[in-house]
């Protein structure tokens, strides 16, 4: 239906293009006036007001449409007599409600379910029927205002310009749309979660067990079971193995980058910088589900092995596999942050330093590299942030029980780990589990927002100093 | 210390930094060699099929249809008999036993491929011909030299009988190695030799496609606006704050926005590249939309003067000869986002794209998989078969994005104009 209505749209569109630049042409002919645009902008002008109004329309309605006719659906099931306790039954019906509407549903039909899908028929169409109606009537009433417009002879190529700018201007608003929504999804679950398990146990908790949470739905849960649940949740344990692998993988990533970005920036010959420069930053394009795989079947039972033969236990999981590998995935973050940060310290700092008979790695030491110090953190800051954010790779590679450990050969978990695990498979909407990776989720983004603000106020600083 | 001594002692310790940068460089370079040699070793056998050479006679006794029938009526007919009678005959067996384990070193579409080539040749009942069929995944790995036979009897997938088979067939010349076309054509499957790759491509061209549709137009006129028409306030600055933090904020945040919004909210269809596309149109936006402003700052002053000078309007000026100088920038900035979009995966999963799909999708809001996800759900698999299947994929991958960032830089050499 809606592709219908999409290349109609499209048709008329076209049409009062034509349309529109012809009849003016003949209107400045005949009654021998100056246009004030020219034709085209006429027809531009026709095709705007056809079609936008018209999509907007069609895409509010499309989000709505469904949402309302489930509300509508549930209820005059439930009038009829239909129960159902918590809302996945209610979905479950309206389901198969659906389903008998479509004609795919082959279990029993009772008299409930019978009603119900009637109802849903004929909602269907009383929704589909207006939807045509009202869209017709927009295009009717856009095309009669905008071709009135016209005959006036109105300043098109202004108007149409106007009309674009807003286009633009909303196409800039998709950003600020974004990050609302982020923060609305993951506020809605956190608030639902938060109500049952209190904040400060969440936090402070050392014990993270989230299996623990069986009961279906957050609004019947009896005192025995809340005691359960109080401390299931437990935020320690993540906290704690994310920034154990991060680290690891900062002991990786920080010499590495940092010095081949000072070799790069200081030692390397152009050509030598032209080649490896690229190939370094592959590493940086290779999917994290690639590094995911190397971990897990090649480094974590090398370790394993290497482990055996030392005579140490080393989980085939260990932190310290998931670390490493997501240390090389950093190492370009690094280097080609920090070659830029060099780079744009000032030439006169370093011949002052030759001047007084310094070497290059004196100068280096003690010249360059406090001066791009703001920018160096402000880079690691970034690599941080990144590091806390991975996701595959810990999946794929690190463990899945939260061990509060700081033995790098034993596994342990991290916060991207759990919303995986936890959000795989079905999940049951209403459940603290599932609300727990929301919290998890806004935990992270809170974490790397932070870090990104102080990282990119570093770097910024840093450069108005040398401007 | 004398003086000498202490110009020697620095001298020499500016060596040894000179080569503690270069030792990194190195470390950095070995490590892109160590990863790509690895899964290209691992993978470059996943292109190949081992295939035993049977001779198959079509036994009118044993099916119910006729030399001529339809296409209709061998689909339905049964095949079923007619492979075992052929099948056991590849190597004399003493017993029943004997012969299920032999049964076992075929692949369990063995049937189907004999069907496909009566299908092929509706004239075949009683004629005998010979065909390549699929080895099973414990041979297949055999005959690659990927599974060791040294192990002892109980801890190896195949047992001594079947290696005497394989030996028999070796010796015979009834086994080799063709080209993989299961791996191109098929969907996911338990049997790592019947598990292909061709479900995951079409499901990550549709993905990207959406991506590609909604990000590009969005991203292309949301920097227009940011850095031509956009008044200097507080608004604008929001909005660009809002960029810079959107992208780098963690792929998987996005998958659980997609979760929230898109599946749970406005209730579009679960593990399909719909959502898949429209996840990672709003993760790639901010990812696009840096590049493009930057091609357009770029864009020098002059250009923008010399067009209002001679009456353009603004909109004039700015899309009739700003835009389309900063076009090739523009769009390598949106093929190499798109790079990173086609191997995305954490947001994937949670929007249920790891669902064991087998049919290939073919719209798209057909459930599928992508080419990471299938990555991901192949490594978790215990057979060993899988892991050059993996492999395999990988390789695919990082083809796919070592020519699109190829394309990139090209656009960028040979189309961009450098303004001196």
């Amino acid at each position: 239906m809606n592709i219908v209505l999409i290349f109609l749209i499209t048709i008329f569109s076209i049409s009062l293009f034509f349309y529109g630049k012809s009849k003016t042409k003949t209107i400045s002919i005949k009654d021998n006036i100056k246009l004030n645009a020219l034709p085209k902008f006429y027809g531009y002008y026709l095709v705007l007001w056809c079609s936008i109004p018209a999509l907007v329309f069609l895409l509010v309605w499309s989000l709505f449409e469904p949402v309302i006719i489930k509300s509508i659906i549930i209820e005059t099931a439930a009038n009829q007599g239909a129960i159902f306790s918590d809302k996945n039954e209610a979905n479950l019906i309206y389901e198969k409600i659906k389903a008998i509407h479509l004609g795919t549903y082959f279990g029993d039909i009772d008299s409930i379910l019978r009603e119900s899908a009637l109802a849903y028929a004929k909602f269907i169409n009383l929704f589909t029927n207006s939807k045509v109606v009202l869209i017709f009537g927009i295009i009717i009433a856009s095309v009669i205002y905008s071709l009135k417009k016209i005959k006036n002879n109105n300043k098109a190529r202004d108007d149409v310009e106007v009309i674009l700018k807003g286009l633009l201007f909303v196409s800039s608003l998709i950003a600020i749309l974004t990050t609302l929504g982020i923060i609305f999804s993951l506020l809605f679950e956190s608030i639902k979660f938060f109500s049952v398990i209190n904040i400060f146990d969440y936090l402070f908790g050392t014990n993270w067990s989230p299996q623990r949470a069986f009961v279906r739905d957050a609004s019947s849960i009896t005192d025995a079971e809340f005691e359960e649940l109080k401390d299931a949740f437990g935020f320690i344990p993540l906290i704690a193995g994310t920034s154990f692998i991060a680290f690891i993988a900062m002991l990786v990533a920080v010499p590495i980058g940092l010095f081949s970005g000072i070799y790069m920036a200081e030692y390397a010959s152009i050509k030598v910088r032209r080649i490896s420069k690229p190939i370094i930053e592959i590493l940086a394009g290779i999917p994290t589900v690639v590094y995911g795989f190397f971990a897990a079947l090649t480094v974590g039972p090398f370790f394993r092995q290497v482990g055996e033969n030392l005579g140490l236990t080393v989980s085939s999981e260990s932190a310290l596999a998931a670390g490493l590998i997501m240390g090389i995935m950093i190492i370009p973050y690094v280097s080609s942050l920090s070659d830029d940060v060099i780079n744009s310290v000032p030439q006169s700092l370093r011949d002052g330093s030759y001047a007084v008979g310094a070497t290059k790695s004196e100068t280096i030491k003690q010249v360059v590299i406090p001066a791009a110090l703001p920018g160096i953190i402000g880079s690691v800051l970034l690599a941080v942030s990144r590091a806390i954010g991975e996701t595959m790779i810990v999946v794929m590679a690190a463990g899945l029980a939260a061990n509060l450990t700081i033995n790098p050969l034993e596994s342990t978990t991290t916060i991207t780990t759990q919303i995986v695990m936890i959000l795989v498979g079905d999940q049951e909407f209403d459940s603290p589990k599932t609300q727990s990776a929301f919290a998890l989720g806004l935990t992270l983004f809170i974490a790397t927002l932070i870090l990104n603000y102080i990282a990119q106020r570093a770097v910024k600083k840093y450069r108005e100093k040398y401007d | 210390m004398t003086k000498e001594e202490r110009l020697k002692k620095r001298h020499r310790a500016e060596k040894r930094f000179r080569f503690y940068g270069l030792t990194s460089i190195f470390v950095a370079l070995l490590f892109v060699v160590i990863l790509v040699q690895n899964i290209f070793s691992k993978g470059s056998s996943a292109f190949k099929k081992t295939v035993i050479t049977t001779e198959v006679f079509f036994d009118q006794e044993l099916l119910e249809i006729q030399n001529g029938s339809s296409k209709e009526e061998i689909m339905e007919a049964d095949f079923y008999d007619i492979m075992i009678e052929n099948l056991i005959k590849a190597y004399p067996a003493k017993d029943r036993d004997e012969e299920d384990e032999l049964l076992k070193l075929f692949s369990g579409d063995a049937e189907i491929e004999i069907k496909k080539a009566f299908l092929n040749d509706n004239s075949l009942i009683g004629k005998t011909i010979t065909l390549d069929l699929t080895a099973s995944d414990d041979i297949d790995q055999l005959h690659k030299g990927n599974y060791p036979r040294d192990l002892p009897e109980e801890r190896r997938r195949i047992s001594d009988f079947q290696l005497v088979i394989y030996d028999y067939f070796v010796e015979n010349k009834k086994i080799s190695k063709n080209f993989n076309n299961y791996f191109f054509n098929n969907g996911d499957s338990r049997d790592p030799e019947l598990a292909g790759i061709g479900g995951a491509l079409v499901g990550s061209f549709y993905s990207i496609l959406i991506c590609l549709l909604l990000a590009f137009p969005v991203a292309v006129l949301a920097s227009i606006y940011l850095e031509e028409f956009a008044p200097k306030n507080k608004i604008t600055d929001f909005i660009e704050i809002n960029i810079n933090n959107l992208a780098a904020v963690p792929s998987i945040v996005y998958g659980l926005l997609a979760l929230q919004i898109l599946l749970a909210t406005i209730q579009l269809p679960r593990s399909t590249p719909l959502v898949a596309g429209i996840t990672l149109a709003l993760m790639t936006l901010p990812r696009i939309i840096i590049p493009c402003r930057a091609s357009l700052k770029a864009v020098p002053p002059s250009i923008r003067e010399g067009a209002l000078a001679v009456g353009a309007s603004k909109f004039q000026s700015v899309f009739h000869h700003v835009v389309p100088l900063a076009l090739p920038g523009t769009l390598s900035g949106t093929i190499i986002g798109l790079a990173q979009a086609l191997g995305e995966t954490a947001p994937l999963i949670l929007i249920g794209m790891v669902a064991f799909v087998v049919d290939i999708p073919t719209s798209p809001v057909d459930p599928s998989s992508s080419l990471p996800v299938q990555v991901y759900l192949w490594s978790e698999s215990a057979e060993r078969g899988f892991v050059e299947k993996t492999s395999a994929t990988i390789m695919m991958l990082l083809s796919f994005l070592i020519v699109m960032n190829f394309i990139a830089v090209y656009l960028r050499q040979k189309f961009e104009k450098r303004w001196n």
